[in-house]
């Protein structure tokens, strides 16, 4: 794929379907690629899905306007966490996942540059036995997690993201602060 | 009872815990027990925490397993998919694999191990032996070995991709993939994936036989240290064809002896519970296997790159060869035995992997379209062995009348070596820790050998893996007198 050609904003959703939990991952991969079908909005994302982060999804994020990394977390405050992350050096991994930091330092080691603005959606877990269906509570922070990617879809810029990172991915407060600052707000489910 | 495994008077003892180590998958934990001079009389690599694969599997139909292995670990989902493909097509009474679909699984698994191997040595292990070791003399002289190679970095990303994009082809998605399935393949490869795949080839080999060198300079700043860090003698085993040439997809089983001389050989490996047995000690969740005939205490064996490669007579691709002997040159004429020689052995493996590569894609029948075996009568039991990246993996399976798995059994390539790994942290521990005051840098000399292995922790515990590293210092009461958390 020539460079022109990518779409500008990368998600890589990240789980074992088969871990209990870990599965909130890869079911938001699937939900969310429906809906950008259903959407027309497409052709403006790429969708990966994996087992866990690794050196190679570096070069997912070239030529990228905008990258997400979406998770299950076993100590995630519920329902999900929302923020801005940074390529970090010196972060411990093994030869089997890296953290969404070191994926960004491998992009400036291989690149020689920074890479886009990254964020991490992670989405909190309780249990990840092999074998496991996620459980309830898990499916309740995947819908509300859901509706959190499809406003982040509606509007993939970086402005609006950093200020939904800043109150965590809460709708009403982002909506409440850009009423007050703007206006003519624009339109907030 | 092996030297340091267990003290006579614990109670006496200072403990420390490594725990988990780190930059391995899975929960493990090295635990240390010391006198009040720092004599080191304890250590053991545990394993804390257990899931079982086998319930995963058991009551499962036969034919979905080869996927559903795959979701075992996500760093060797091929490797279980193809072992338990392998005693899946004789479970479905399938005959021989035709040509291409052979060649497709080959393909598919040199595949797994360029990128399992890259993603080892580029960006895990090779921090460990650049800028790990805390010797001012190592360090002066590696650094201008590093400097020699600014791309590495890099390069270790491309062939970890490139070995997925070989997955990917062969597989059909970049994860999830079915690709084999009992009997055969099922799906052919275009003509447009294999010019997309041959294009980049041999830069890989290059790249790969560029990182072989390497190491071979960084062994020349200081043989004395890297031949001797870690070493300890073992028996070794892999799988070999009939002529002997290691073979990463299928074969026998042959073990050889520290001095390289014959334990077994051209052991039909559905038979290997006629000459492996494996151990179960109180300590750890992690079992011991060891050759029968030699017992528990003299028939443990390394497996994985450094075991195989020397197990084996010959590399069958030349480039590949010509580093094997180079590398063995240096036991004059027997195996080398250090721990970090792992490293080496596995880097020669992905130049022969990447060899085999472009062998398969200049072939022909890897284009076909005949890609099913003729089926005959169904079968109850059956047996699949691979090399793995980490080493020899075994799925043992037996189905019932409704399709479905009543037993299953899988001794994989981390549990194969799990004496091995307690032995390669009892050596560091003698050679570096006994007596002296412990450092972070001391300790992390214990955990650069356990990473030489590149161990699945995860694979054999079937364990989530936790990152964070926390030392422990505890007196003989139990009080923590200090702690040290990183990661």
């Amino acid at each position: 794929m020539s460079l022109a050609a990518v779409p500008p904003v990368v998600v890589i959703a990240i789980g074992n379907p088969s871990r209990g939990d870990d599965a909130i991952g890869p079911l938001l991969y699937g939900r969310l690629c429906e809906w950008l079908e259903n959407q027309g909005l497409a052709g403006e994302f790429n969708l990966y899905e994996d087992f866990q982060l690794q050196i190679e999804h570096a070069l997912d994020l070239k030529g990228r306007r905008l990258a997400l990394f979406i998770d299950a977390g076993d100590n995630t405050p519920g329902p999900y966490i929302f923020s801005p992350v940074a390529a970090a050096e010196g972060i411990m991994h093994t030869s089997h996942a890296l953290p969404p930091e070191s994926v960004l330092q491998v992009y400036r080691q291989v690149e020689g540059g920074e890479p886009p603005p990254s964020f991490v959606l992670c989405v909190r877990g309780e249990q990840f036995a092999l074998g496991a269906e996620p459980g309830a509570g898990a499916l309740a922070h995947v819908e509300a997690a859901f509706a959190l990617l499809c406003e982040l879809c509606r509007e993939p810029q970086v402005s609006a993201w950093t200020a939904r990172a800043e109150t965590g991915g809460n709708m009403a407060a982002v909506s409440a602060r850009m009423a007050a600052s703007t206006a003519s707000p624009s339109p907030v489910p | 009872m092996f030297a340091l495994e267990t003290a006579a008077h614990p109670e006496n003892l200072r403990r420390i815990a490594i725990d988990p180590v780190t930059r391995v998958e899975g929960h493990g934990k090295v635990t240390l027990l010391l006198d009040e001079n720092n004599k080191v009389h304890q250590v053991r690599l545990h394993i804390v925490e257990f899931r079982g694969f086998e319930t995963f599997i058991e009551g499962r139909p036969y034919w979905e397993v080869p996927v559903t292995v795959q979701r075992l670990c996500g760093i060797c989902p091929v490797s279980h998919q193809l072992a338990a493909v392998k005693a899946m097509d004789q479970i479905a009474g399938y005959g021989p694999l035709t040509p291409t679909a052979e060649k497709l699984r080959r393909l598919m698994h040199y595949g797994q191990m360029v990128q399992s191997h890259a993603v080892h040595f580029f960006h895990l292990a090779s921090p460990d032996i650049l800028l790990g070791f805390d010797s001012d003399f190592t360090r002066r002289n590696i650094v201008g070995v590093a400097l020699d190679h600014p791309e590495i970095a890099k390069q270790g990303v491309l062939l970890r991709k490139y070995g997925q994009e070989v997955i990917r082809h062969v597989a059909g998605k970049r994860v999830h993939g079915t690709g084999a399935i009992p009997g055969g393949m099922n799906k052919a490869l275009s003509l447009a994936e294999r010019d997309e795949m041959a294009k980049d080839i041999e830069q890989m080999i290059a790249w790969s036989l560029g990182a072989v060198h390497m190491v071979k300079q960084l062994h020349e700043t200081n043989p004395g240290f890297y031949n001797v860090f870690g070493e300890f003698r073992s028996n070794m085993m892999g799988l070999v064809r009939p002529d002997g040439a290691l073979d990463f997809y299928h074969g026998a089983l042959r073990a050889v002896d520290a001095d390289g001389g014959t334990i077994f050989d051209q052991i039909d490996y559905a038979t290997y519970q006629q000459v492996l047995e494996e151990e179960i000690k109180p300590w750890s969740y992690m079992k011991f296997p060891h050759i029968k005939s030699l017992g528990a205490e003299n028939g443990w064996y390394k497996v994985g790159p450094l075991g195989r490669v020397q197990a084996a007579s010959f590399l069958s691709t030349p480039l590949a060869e010509a580093e094997r002997q180079a590398m063995m040159a240096l036991g004059g004429g027997k195996p080398v035995h250090g721990t970090l020689m792992y490293h080496w052995a596995r880097l020669i493996e992905v130049v022969h992997a990447a060899e085999m590569i472009r062998d398969l894609l200049n072939d022909p029948e890897i284009l076909g379209m005949d890609l099913m075996a003729d089926k005959g009568p169904r079968r109850h039991e059956a047996v699949g062995v691979i090399e793995a990246p980490r080493g020899t993996l075994f799925h043992h399976y037996r189905v019932d009348d409704d399709d479905l798995v009543t037993y299953c059994n899988l001794i994989v390539s981390t549990t194969n070596n799990n004496q091995a790994m307690n032995e390669a942290v009892r050596t560091v521990a003698r050679q570096y820790l006994d007596g002296r005051v412990i450092t972070e840098g001391l300790l992390n000399h214990i955990e650069c050998a356990i990473r030489a292995y590149d161990p699945c922790l995860s694979c054999a515990t079937h364990a989530l893996g936790k990152m964070p590293m926390t030392v422990e210092l505890v007196d003989p009461a139990g009080q923590v007198i200090s702690s040290l958390s990183k990661g």
